[in-house]
């Protein structure tokens, strides 16, 4: 557990549900970002602008995040077609399962839903059996 | 506009959470999800302090009459656990598993500015627009 980074990842969550909590008490709605997502891409003309300006300010805020703090940049590669295989399964998954790791791990687990606890469940299990497959039997992936 | 600019705090609240997490690097989230290598509890802490925050002060929110820019909530309440749930939870997890990118992490890293985040995110945007055809029908 070399990597582990309790605090900074306690404090980063505690970010995002301040920001769920937030758009709750001025919107009403659940921050789920899939469902937002879809939403400007598929009635992107519609009054609801807010969204256009959370996905901004997502992209923004981790942007200042990068200029001011991150002193290493992150080291990652991976495959163009793992990564258009997997952007097309998250994108129907989180579609049909109506969300993803905000909508339903966060944001459903803190209202306590049954509907996201299964489904929390079923995308975990589901991802930590794949990881296992892809790192330790045929070595795909990182 | 001025209604946009809680949207936009948000917004960075949720970028500036991911970035301090490390969330945005997929290689952060598979070090979660591997369990039988080096295994790295982090992702484990962001959903405690983010649901440990949101559930203390929606408990405060939710006894409002409405939200300040909205006449209801519009709080998810269906209990029904059916096969698209199953079926969609699973192709969702099966991509998470396969590259460590979920939709809030992938437009985070956008700002790392590297090609895996930007083609990520053009499969994801395509494959919803795409689900929204086909669903419609």
């Amino acid at each position: 557990m070399e990597n582990f980074t309790p605090y900074s990842a306690f404090l980063g969550g505690c970010l995002i549900g301040l920001s769920a909590a937030v758009l709750m008490l001025f919107y009403g709605r659940i921050a789920g970002i899939s469902g937002i997502l879809a939403h400007v891409l598929n009635n992107g003309q519609d009054k609801s602008q807010w969204r256009w300006f959370f996905l901004a300010g997502l992209i923004g805020g981790s942007l200042c995040f990068n200029a001011f703090f991150q002193t290493t940049p992150a080291d990652y590669s991976r495959s163009t077609v793992l990564i258009i295989i997997s952007g097309f399964l998250v994108g129907i998954g989180t579609r049909l399962g109506s969300g993803c790791t905000s909508g339903h791990a966060v944001c459903g687990l803190a209202r306590l839903s049954k509907r996201s606890f299964i489904a929390t469940l079923i995308f975990m299990s589901v991802a930590l059996f794949t990881v296992y497959v892809t790192q330790h039997i045929v070595g795909i992936g990182k | 506009m001025k209604k946009n600019i809680a949207g936009l705090l948000c917004g960075i609240l949720f970028g500036l959470g991911l970035s301090v997490s490390h969330m945005s690097n997929p290689n952060k989230v598979l070090a979660f999800l591997d369990i039988a290598g080096q295994w790295d509890p982090s992702l484990l802490f962001v959903m405690l302090g983010a649901i440990l925050t949101l559930r203390v002060a929606q408990q405060f929110i939710l006894k409002r009459p409405q939200p300040l820019y909205d006449s209801q909530f519009h709080i998810p309440s269906s209990n029904t656990i059916d096969r698209r749930l199953i079926l969609g939870a699973t192709l969702f997890g099966l991509g998470w598993g396969l590259v460590g990118f979920c939709p809030g992490s992938v437009l985070a890293a956008l700002s790392d500015g590297k090609i895996e985040s930007f083609l990520f995110t053009a499969a994801l945007c395509a494959s919803m627009m795409l689900f929204r055809r086909i669903n419609k029908r």
